[in-house]
């Protein structure tokens, strides 16, 4: 039933479309919206390769600090980086009319758009790479160097068709992500519309149904396309696999010549996010920014007063999603991976799909399930639970099935030649034995249900109210302040909660759970 | 005790036309004995284990312990216990809960569960580890916890799956021997699944060779060496010299056989070879001897192996393996030079005619 609600968009008759098909905003957002994809996906993707290289290969001093700040991005709401271009570059930026004295500079359009997904999107990228990088043995350079290569052969000769699948992936991941991204083009795309921000003012704005879901639908396409070219055809093209266990790396790249121009870029990089956090952080703290740049605590004080209401319907309905994705995410892995049961085909399509899905076709497919008796639910906390646990779903079973193909079966098989049922067998051995997939799976089904903005934006109602989605209406109505102080709560919240999970996990692994 | 019997069992894997991995099998183990499956890798032995255990279903015939039919009774409900090449010890579990975990899921009673466990711990010089973790002990230990957490629920069958291939050679024949002990201790009817031949030898009261999902042969293991059926049991439990050789003579049930120019005796088994006929017989390395009265036979190859000496040599323009063990009187010969070799009163074992030759299965 929930696998139903993506398909429901295509319920319409044919002439409805054929209306919208032939509204020309339809095929500028379309051409927006892919040509947006394509140029973060190859930015991001050089940035993190950069990165990745640098980390991985060379001398360069400081990567751990490099790591850290390159992967923050990815634990912020999709938006921060907006937010914070607007307050440094906007018509009363910090930055452009405080510094430079800029009146009227237009930071709305693609080319900060671009900039702001490069980097939001870069983390994905570097990862990835990185991945694949430190998985290649390093005795293949080692053979290189002593058959005489020069580093310069073996980056081009070695590495480079090595990591070549590691790239083409991330530049496929970064365009599904940047095609169905609606934070950042919402707060900064101006008159650059894409699908997703079209989609939503075609609902919100126009209370146009079908013409927002034929928009999500429309993004559907790429997406998938996208997706699965990277699941089923990259995939298999993997010259090694990523097992996520590092091999002792030796250090080739050592020569100032290298070293240095990658260092400067990355350090670059760092500073540019740092930056942006920074200004997120500072105004969060200032009364006007760029007005009145006195510090105050003010809007900390409406956050945890007007505002903790959101908050605890946040922290509520992600502390609901999160268990079940996690414990549900193991189950069907175990499911998948282990037994042989009908159904396991369209069930192991059905969570991919909704995973590959933008987050704006899954919201706007449950409010168009749910809106008529008798799943009358749009409104409910239910189904903004809902989409947050079939939106993460699929990483919690990636996490699982990972775990359980490191499992030997016969232990398995063990528990039940010595009497216990296969019931019994899942709860007493399997589901323990899962404990890292499991952490894993609750630490990003938390992060993600508490900073996702898409898929939740057409789902709240006046009794729940999300945070990010309060981010969004602050941010339009000019309240920087308060935005960015939401931003900074909010990215607390989610180190906090990560950093209580890995010491759990830490405990767990150490002693392991006694025996019922 | 119980007797396993299994009755024209056929399994197919991937429905009705799908390969055949075990054809109309027919075995029987004696109640207390330890019979061992023996093959190489496909034959069909770990699928005829699994069967018994219960991972897998017959397609066709009938699996019986003690008398009561086990075909579709789940694995759980079988009463049996199994060692796991892996050991498949629970890693979250300390050795006593290993041991426990039968017992707690048969829901014997809490006080019963302890003594046994205590017992069987101390039997198996498990007790000062009891509350170690499995990946704290090192392989031979795992193997007595693996083995006391399948015996401890006094287990009707007890099976044991390549549980020797993960330790190294030394450890290995002790294992073996330790093995072989607690089964006789407990006389628990026992199926031990191996390709490796000369554990098989040691371990079991009985061998059956499997190749391509049937029987080769079914004996006891010094019937088995000594008798081979065919030419693929014959290479497969040790080593051996396939000959081509003539009949000289027939003396009622033996017949004489020239080789290398002497006449040698042989028992003719289940045929029955003429004066003029020429025949396939086994020779092993071993009962070759090196004699002044031997032929003189040219040295193709030397390999010093320690405990004895290996010569390539060509009998009647066949290649033949000949062992040295008195190498430290009769010295090391060189490639080129020449050995007497002597097979009077070599066990020679007839296999069938040498017309079977051109059929025989050489990459046995």
């Amino acid at each position: 039933m929930l696998r139903q609600a993506v398909w429901t968009d295509h319920g319409f008759d044919l002439g409805a479309i054929a209306v919208a098909l032939s509204k020309p905003y339809v095929w500028s957002a379309l051409g927006n919206t892919l040509m947006l994809g394509c140029a973060s996906a190859i930015v991001a993707t050089f940035a993190g390769f950069v990165l990745a290289f640098a980390v991985t290969k060379t001398s360069m001093p400081g990567k751990g600090f490099v790591h850290m700040v390159s992967l923050l991005p990815i634990i912020s709401p999709p938006f921060v980086m907006a937010l914070a271009i607007v307050i440094l570059f906007g018509r009363s930026g910090l930055i452009t009319r405080e510094l430079l004295g800029i009146r009227n500079s237009n930071i709305y359009g693609f080319r900060s758009l671009l900039f702001i997904q490069a980097l939001a999107f870069t983390p994905i990228a570097y990862l990835n790479i990185r991945g694949m990088l430190q998985a290649v043995d390093s005795a293949l350079e080692d053979a290189s160097a002593s058959l005489g290569a020069s580093n310069w052969t073996a980056f081009t000769r070695l590495t480079l068709p090595l990591a070549t699948p590691a790239i083409l992936s991330s530049m496929l991941l970064v365009f599904v992500k940047s095609i169905e991204d609606f934070g950042n083009p919402m707060v900064i795309g101006g008159n650059f519309n894409t699908l997703a921000v079209e989609a939503y003012s075609q609902l919100i704005g126009y209370f146009n149904l079908s013409g927002g879901a034929l928009l999500a639908s429309i993004l559907l396409i790429p997406s998938l396309l996208a997706f699965m070219v990277q699941r089923h055809w990259l995939a298999k093209r993997s010259y090694v696999t990523v097992t996520g266990k590092p091999t002792a790396q030796a250090i080739r790249i050592t020569s100032r010549r290298v070293v240095l121009p990658l260092a400067l870029a990355c350090y670059l990089l760092c500073a540019t996010i740092l930056m942006f956090y920074g200004t997120v952080l500072f105004v969060s703290f200032t009364k006007l920014p760029g007005v009145n740049n006195t510090l105050t605590v003010e809007h900390y004080r409406t956050i945890f007063t007007a505002g903790i209401g959101t908050m605890g319907d946040s922290l509520i309905l992600a502390g609901i999603a999160t268990p079940i994705t996690a414990v549900g995410g193991m189950l069907i892995a175990y499911l998948l991976t282990r037994r042989a049961f009908p159904g396991s085909a369209p069930l192991r399509f059905g969570t991919l799909l909704s995973f590959a899905a933008p987050g704006t076709i899954l919201g706007i497919g449950y409010v168009g399930t749910f809106n008529q008796p008798p799943l009358l639910l749009t409104g409910t906390a239910l189904i903004v639970v809902a989409v947050m646990v079939v939106k993460n779903l699929q990483v919690g079973i990636e996490a699982g099935s990972n775990q359980l193909k490191q499992i030997d079966g016969s232990i398995e098989e063990a528990s039940t030649v010595l009497g216990a049922s296969n019931t019994r067998t899942f709860f007493v051995v399997t589901l323990p034995l899962l404990q890292p997939a499991l952490f894993t799976a609750l630490a990003y089904g938390f992060t993600r249900s508490l900073t996702t903005l898409s898929a939740v934006i057409f789902l709240v109602s006046a009794n729940w109210s999300l945070i990010t989605v309060t981010i969004l209406s602050q941010v339009e109505t000019q309240r920087l302040g308060v935005a960015a102080a939401y931003c900074v709560v909010l990215i607390l919240v989610v180190l906090a909660i990560l950093a209580v999970l890995q010491a759990f996990l830490a405990r767990g692994v150490k002693t392991g759970p006694s025996d019922e | 005790m119980s007797e396993v019997n299994f009755r024209n069992v056929t399994k197919r894997f991937g429905g009705p036309s799908g390969a055949i991995a075990v054809k109309g099998l027919d075995l029987r183990i004696e109640p207390g004995t330890m019979v061992t499956l023996l093959g190489p890798s496909g034959c069909g032995k770990t699928t005829t284990l699994r069967m018994l255990a219960g991972f897998e279903t017959p397609s066709e015939g009938a699996i019986t312990i003690g008398g009561a039919d086990i075909t579709h009774v789940p694995v759980n409900a079988r009463g049996i216990g199994m060692v796991f090449q892996s050991y498949a010890l629970f890693p979250h579990l300390t050795v006593r809960q290993n041991v426990e975990y039968g017992l707690r899921s048969q829901g014997v009673a809490a006080a019963e569960t302890a003594k046994r466990t205590a017992e069987m711990l101390e039997t198996m010089h498990l007790a000062a580890l009891a509350e170690r973790a499995p990946s704290q002990l090192s392989g031979g230990q795992q193997q007595r916890v693996a083995l006391a957490r399948a015996v401890v629920t006094r287990p009707k069958v007890l099976l044991f799956d390549e549980p020797l291939s993960n330790l190294d050679a030394q450890l290995r024949e002790r294992m073996r021997d330790e093995l072989r002990a607690i089964q006789l201790k407990f006389g628990i009817t026992s199926l031990y699944v191996t390709h490796d031949q000369s554990e098989a030898m040691a371990i079991s009261d009985r061998v059956v060779v499997m190749r391509n999902g049937v029987i080769e042969q079914d004996d006891a293991p010094p019937a088995i060496y000594a008798r081979p059926k065919t030419e693929f049991v014959a290479r497969f439990m040790g080593r051996a010299n396939i000959l081509s050789a003539p009949v000289i003579r027939r003396e009622g049930n033996e017949v004489g056989l020239l080789i290398a120019g002497e006449t040698v005796a042989a028992p003719i088994g289940g045929g029955d070879y003429r004066r003029g006929d020429r025949v396939r017989c086994v020779l092993r390395p071993e009962h070759a001897r090196l004699e002044a009265s031997g032929a003189p036979l040219t040295v193709r190859r030397v390999v010093y192996q320690g405990s004895y000496v290996e010569y390539l040599v060509a009998i009647d323009g066949q290649e033949c393996t000949v062992l040295d063990n008195l190498y430290h009187r009769n010295g090391i010969a060189a490639v080129g030079e020449t050995i007497r070799v002597s097979l009077a009163g070599a066990p020679l074992w007839i296999i069938g005619p040498a017309s079977d030759e051109a059929q025989s299965d050489k990459a046995a």
